[in-house]
């Protein structure tokens, strides 16, 4: 079975060749079917371009992009088996709701009492029945989110993408939407291709995911190998705030000549553990208190379970962590 | 013991009392504008309104300030008629031609053009505003003329038979451009043209770029995405713009003056009778026509959806 996307070696740069703008740089990648696949990286790293490459709003400088198979370099747009949800959800401001859901129906040519029947259905789908007839100016963040999720639904698209669909919404809405989304993707079976910028959105709701960085893929993986093995240290440091360990330090601490992470959740306050330091600062994080440290030069944090009794900002303190916790990486 | 506060200068005073009370300066900052809209603006309009309501004493040629709507019904005397129904033939044509002549235009100033191109296409609308509108003509009349440039460069490229073709176009053609409709058609789409292209222009502008890539991502084609997507969005401002050439032309009373077969229309009507004949409430009567025309026109655009993106 061929995969949903698959990416060989594609780059799409900007500018002129002499001084190009590497906004996507000779990734490789295999999306499979059905699956939740989060793109994940800083601002700038190259997400939405890889994923306008996929929906053929950008086409590739170099390598080769297939969609089920089938190589999709000469298909405009229009013409994929691909929809999107955009970031600024891109409604049409002159139809209202229920005209926006039924857009793609209506231009392929499907009779209105049909296409009417289906957009009523989507909306069914996504909670939003009694709002067919408003206009989208006339609806919150959410609920436009949601418009365009049905919009793109409707068509039945093989693959959908999502720019950083949930951006907008505040803490708790977004925290809602990633529930449902997943629970869509789930039902539906359609492989959904999602991009962000927030490490717990990816990790949580992703099969997948793959951490970009300038343009590149810094790895690939589930999120559990992602969490718990960071190939390197813009991986470790990206995704969950790992402390990252120069070689010098790793090695004092009884491990090889090389670049290691340690999860801030892992340490504990030991008397007799191995890491010594300073405390320089002390944060209040709800769940718990995190407590950064200096050691040889290096800031170390924790984060220390409500209870604990805590160490003063100046205070020279030990810590430990279980021996599997040190995790050593293969690349700088 | 010192003050926490520095001490209050007049002018501090001043800004005070605005912040404290932001409709004060509101007030200040609009009443003058008001005031030239509401009395001057307005009132004059009320005044011509005013007029087409009273007649003119055929013996004496006094006015009558007697409410009738005797003036009005000579508009339907078939002369007066036919200048109505050739005005607004006239200003539909005109705004047809500038709507198809500006959108390629605006589109592309609006899309593509950018930096210095912008500048150019700026420059290269405005332009033309700069110089005088009778010079415009004038020189639109010698372009036009049986011995003009037009004339010329049909025969220079064996091409007579078309300007020929236009001219024995029954009704708009004529001896030569100069001197038919075709040639005033022309001459009244280039001098309205920016009127039409700039607040295009500016809608096009407004429309982002992602509505335009969704219409392609849920399967429309160019033309569907340019039917179904610009063209509702891009509304407003053709129905700006065409109320600009659609009024500019009602109003205009120079160039069927100069260039066309001096067949008479609204404006030219107008300044005849309030100046030669004396008959100000016929003058006001027909200036009162293309004002009902654009009430007529808008409230048909509204209701036919042109406005529903705004
Ligand atoms: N059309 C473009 N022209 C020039 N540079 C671009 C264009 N689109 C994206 N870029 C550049 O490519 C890089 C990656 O952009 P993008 O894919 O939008 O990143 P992300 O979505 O991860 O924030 C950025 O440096 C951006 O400035
Ligand atoms: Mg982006």
């Amino acid at each position: 079975m061929p995969a949903a996307v698959e990416f060989r070696s594609v780059s799409r740069h900007f500018g002129p060749t002499t001084a190009p703008i590497k906004a996507v740089d000779g990734v490789d990648l295999t999306i499979a079917e059905g699956a939740f696949f989060a793109m994940l990286g800083p601002s700038g790293s190259g997400k939405t371009t890889c994923l306008r490459l996929i929906s053929g709003f950008e086409s590739p400088t170099a390598g080769e992009i297939c969609i089920f198979g089938e190589n999709v370099s000469n298909t405009p747009p229009h013409l994929r088996n691909v929809n999107t949800v955009f970031q600024d959800y891109a409604l049409f401001p002159h139809m209202n709701v229920r005209d926006n859901v039924a857009y793609g129906l209506m231009v392929k040519g499907m009779a209105r009492a049909q296409r009417y029947a289906k957009a009523e259905e989507m909306l069914a789908l996504v909670h939003l029945d009694a709002y067919g007839s408003r206009k989208p100016g006339q609806l919150s963040g959410g609920q436009r989110q949601r418009v365009a999720l049905a919009r793109a639904l409707v068509n039945e698209p093989k693959v959908l993408l999502l720019d950083e669909p949930l951006g907008a919404l505040d803490l708790k809405l977004r925290e809602a939407m990633q529930d449902e989304l997943k629970s869509l993707q789930k039902r539906l079976g359609i492989t959904f291709v999602f991009v962000t910028h927030d490490q717990h959105e990816a990790l949580s709701m992703a099969d997948s995911l793959a951490v970009f960085n300038e343009g590149k893929i810094a790895q690939i993986g589930t999120p559990a190998e992602i969490y718990a093995q960071p190939k390197t240290r813009f991986v470790a440091d990206f995704v969950g705030s790992s402390n990252v360990l120069p070689p010098a330090l790793t090695q004092s601490l009884g491990g090889p000549a090389k670049w290691s992470s340690l999860r801030p959740e892992t340490l504990h306050l030991d008397p007799a553990g191995p890491l010594q330091g300073t405390v320089t600062s002390l944060r209040y994080l709800g769940s718990g208190h995190r407590i950064a440290i200096t050691t040889q030069g290096q800031d170390i944090a924790a984060i220390l379970p409500t209870g604990t009794e805590l160490p003063e900002p100046g205070q020279q303190i030990r810590l430990s962590f279980p021996a599997n916790a040190l995790h050593i990486m293969d690349q700088a | 013991m010192t003050a926490i506060l520095p001490a209050k200068s007049l002018a501090d005073r001043l800004t005070t009392l605005f912040w404290r009370k932001p409709n004060l300066l509101l007030a200040l900052l609009i009443t003058p504008p008001l005031l030239w809209l509401g009395v001057i603006y307005l009132g004059s309009l009320a005044a011509l309104l005013l007029q087409s309501f009273y007649s003119i004493d055929e013996f004496s040629g006094m006015v009558v300030r007697e409410f009738t709507l005797k003036t009005y019904g000579e508009l339907l005397r078939p002369q007066n008629y036919d200048i109505i129904l050739r005005t607004l033939l006239m200003s539909a044509a005109v705004t047809l031609g500038s709507a198809i002549l500006a959108f390629p235009i605006a589109y592309y100033a609006a899309r593509y053009a950018k930096g210095r191109w912008k500048a150019v296409f700026y420059l290269g609308i405005m332009l033309p505003l700069w110089s005088s509108y009778l010079v415009k003509v004038y020189a639109w009349k010698l372009i036009l003329a049986k011995e003009g440039i037009l004339t010329w460069a049909a025969t220079q490229t064996h091409t007579n038979f078309v300007l020929d073709a236009a001219l024995a176009l029954p009704g708009i053609g004529g001896n030569s451009l100069s001197t038919s409709y075709i040639g005033m058609f022309l001459v009244f789409t280039y001098v309205w043209l920016p009127y039409m292209i700039l607040p295009m222009q500016a809608a096009l502008e407004r429309v982002p770029t992602s509505m335009l890539e969704a219409s392609q991502d849920l399967g429309a084609t160019k033309a569907q995405t340019f039917r179904t997507v610009i063209l509702p969005l891009a509304m407003p401002g053709i129905i700006a713009g065409s109320i600009f050439t659609f009024s500019l032309t009602m109003g205009d009373y120079i160039i069927p003056q100069i260039v066309g077969n001096s067949a008479n229309f609204i404006g030219m009507a107008v300044y005849q009778l309030q100046g030669t004949a004396g008959n100000t409430p016929l003058a006001a009567a027909f200036a009162v026509i293309p004002i009902v025309i654009m009430l007529i026109y808008l409230s048909l655009a509204k209701r036919a959806g042109a406005f529903d993106a705004l």
